[in-house]
């Protein structure tokens, strides 16, 4: 039993050609099938995101089961393997095994440390298992992996330093404020980036958003998208004593709100905490308020340093995950390697040796002084109870070699007669 | 008895210091377990080596030099134990521990015998008076080490070079929380032991206050307190100004409570060593 990885992310191939192997989740049922159709394959499992494509299988021979799922990729799809060759990977055993701790992880995500990916291997194993072409070594490892992706987002600070524009923006506002619950943002001007970072700020819970903008009918609509209040754009200034947070994302060419604004607006506030993200280039916000007590400006320029550093700062942590993702694969592979029928069905015979041979010791000691009895026949008696009771176990177990049900049985005796792995 | 506790504690602080520093490197959970579980055990030790004291000697143990640092390092340890098991801030740990461990040192550096305790101080007002005014001294070493990390980390937001404590501390908000906390509590303790001190000045000394080094420089400190709370409450001081007060107070706090006893001399000087 091996396991193995066929597939092709985002670093191996283009866009267009994930898409052509894209699988669908309503769908893919038939495909599965078709996987575990494949005489060397006992269990599958498919991972389809847009960033991923991949088929996660066990297999009895290595070599011909990475043959014959690439075979599938390039059939099902119809892309000929001229051109899929290049880009697909295939792993085995514990390389497999790392692959998909780390896909788990999101080390091997195209923006490391985002949380979404989990979700979607949880999904492509709920679908295999509704399907019924997962087993229990898929079972086994797919909750392993569960487990390994959620150590290392616990343990290490991997999902923590965020490698995007707005991202690094929303940390930098909590490691003002702490938390965005009960906060307000005013919106200057209306961009595709600063609606984004609107959103962003949205789903970590500002309380209201205010929107001015020189067309006074777009903050409008804005304002109802956002379920928020539009503002004149003239104004925005006398607003800045109610909010926290500014983005600025106008067109203008001079300065749109000024040194002395902020500071008359700081006093009313009592100098509670201002925020300014300024993403227009040339900038809205005139740099020197950074002077100011309790008013943090950041431009373009300032979060793509911060960008940086939180690359950085990952850099560190990918190489914590990493470590526990070795100890975790250690151990995974310890029961893989239990899981073959002829040494279950050696060292259940042994128990059961054991057993037999204890028990007429303590027979014969016990009859001390009764009824004489012949050794020999005990033994005999004993071990072909054993034999005929293990018969038929044993050449289930050797007769079902490499289908699904094999390593069900397997792990199922090993639990049962409490064998060691 | 006491003694050799007291050895067991300053081991125990000074490995949990070393402990809390290489978290604030290293980062690693295990670190920070080791960490707290050295200033556990370390303060059940201390507070064992303070009873013991308390018995071998018959007076509330904080009259000299050996006690009175140790008895201070007590309560910040004990004070901090609290606010991490409930506020769950380890990095706080990296910045409190070297202040209880320097405490522990001055301490060890002075005569540790048990003298005969001076007729004036055989009160019931040498617990009440010091023990408050230990606590609000306790409470302000927190704001200190609240006002360092608010400075850097403000530091490092304002100039826009994030470097690594910019991950390890907290938000600016919740350390200049700390900061307003510590100073609802501490200062009316601060007051407390004040007016406490003046009433037992009466009886003891026949006037409430005396202008002695001690009181003025209680006063000084009480006035720098009172001016931040006036400024948190009426102006809106906050942040960065707040950090300074409070890192300005704690120094003026230290001189009232080491220096006046180590360099200056006046009615509260009952130890020269």
């Amino acid at each position: 039993m091996h396991i193995v990885v066929v597939g092709l992310n985002h670093k191996t191939a283009p866009v267009e050609l994930r898409e052509k192997l894209a699988f669908p989740s309503d769908t893919i049922e038939e495909p599965l099938r078709r996987v575990t159709s494949i005489p060397q394959v006992s269990e599958g499992l498919i991972l389809s995101t847009c960033n991923r494509v991949e088929v996660l299988a066990v297999v009895r021979d290595v070599g011909e089961g990475i043959k014959e799922i690439r075979n599938f990729l390039s059939s099902h799809h119809r892309v000929p393997m001229s051109r899929l060759d290049a880009s697909l990977y295939s792993y085995d055993s514990y390389d497999a095994i790392k692959h998909i701790f780390q896909v788990a992880s999101s080390l091997d995500s195209m923006v490391i440390g985002e949380p979404q990916i989990l979700g979607q291997l949880k999904e492509a194993y709920s679908l295999a298992s509704k399907h019924k072409t997962s087993g229990v070594i898929l079972h086994k490892f797919l909750h392993k992996a569960f487990l390994v992706g959620k150590k290392v987002r616990t343990e290490t600070r991997i999902a923590s330093a965020a490698v995007s524009i707005s991202y690094a923006a929303i940390e930098l506002a909590k490691k003002i404020f702490a938390t965005l619950e009960n906060k307000v943002v005013m919106l200057v001007g209306a961009g595709e980036m600063s609606e984004l970072a609107a959103r962003h700020l949205l789903n970590h819970g500002v309380r209201d958003i205010l929107i001015a903008n020189r067309t006074h009918s777009r903050a409008e609509r804005l304002a109802k998208e956002f379920d928020g209040r539009p503002i004149v754009f003239e104004d925005l200034t006398l607003f800045l004593d109610q909010v926290d947070i500014v983005i600025t994302s106008t067109g203008s060419s001079h300065y749109t709100i000024r040194y002395d604004d902020v500071r008359r607006a700081l006093k009313i506030r009592k100098y509670k905490p201002l925020f300014f993200i300024d993403i227009a280039v040339p900038r809205d916000v005139e740099p020197r308020i950074n002077d100011i007590e309790n008013v943090y400006l950041y431009d373009v320029d300032d979060l793509r340093g911060v960008v940086d550093a939180n690359i950085k700062e990952r850099e560190e942590e990918t190489k914590k995950a990493e470590k526990i993702i070795e100890r975790e694969i250690l151990q995974f592979e310890r029961w893989l390697e239990s899981l073959n029928a002829v040494p279950t069905i050696i060292s259940l015979r042994e128990r059961f040796e054991e057993i037999r041979k204890k028990e007429v010791e303590k027979t014969i000691s016990s009859m001390n002084g009764g009824p004489k009895i012949d050794k020999e026949v005990l033994d005999a008696l004993t071990s072909s109870i054993i034999n005929k009771i293990l018969h038929n176990p044993v050449t289930r177990l050797k007769g079902r070699e490499n289908t699904r049900k094999e390593s069900y049985y397997i792990d199922a005796i090993r639990d049962l007669f409490d064998l060691e792995e | 008895m006491s003694i050799l506790f007291f050895k067991i504690v300053l081991v125990f602080y000074l490995a949990g210091t070393f402990a809390y520093l290489s978290y604030l490197i290293k980062q690693r959970p295990i670190i920070s377990t080791v960490a707290t579980a050295m200033l556990c055990s370390g303060f059940l030790f201390h507070t064992v080596s303070i009873t013991l004291r308390y018995m071998e000697a018959g007076y509330t143990p904080i009259t000299n030099l050996y006690e009175a640092p140790s008895f201070l390092a007590w309560a910040i340890i004990g004070i901090y134990l609290i606010m991490q098991f409930r506020y769950k801030i380890t990095v706080f740990g990296s910045f409190i521990s070297p202040i209880a461990s320097i405490l522990i040192l001055v301490s060890s550096a002075f005569s540790k015998e048990i003298g005969p305790l001076p007729p004036v101080l055989k009160s019931f007002w040498l617990p009440i008076h010091v023990v408050l005014a230990f606590f609000g001294d306790a409470i302000f070493a927190l704001a200190f080490c609240a006002g360092i990390m608010y400075l850097i980390q403000e530091h490092q937001i304002k100039s826009k070079k994030i470097g690594s404590f910019y991950y390890r501390l907290p938000s600016l908000k919740v350390l200049d929380d700390i900061n307003h906390y510590c100073l609802t509590i501490g200062f009316p303790l601060l007051t407390l032991g004040m007016i406490t001190g003046s009433i037992w000045a009466r009886h003891a000394w026949g006037s409430f206050w005396s202008w002695d080094a001690k009181e003025i420089w209680s006063l000084l400190t009480w006035i720098l307190y009172a001016a931040l709370l006036h400024g948190r409450i009426n102006i809106g001081w906050r942040g960065r100004r707040a950090a300074v007060f409070a890192i300005v107070g704690f120094f003026a706090v230290m001189f009232s409570f080491l220096g006046v006893n180590t360099m200056l001399s006046g009615l509260h000087t009952y130890d020269r060593y």
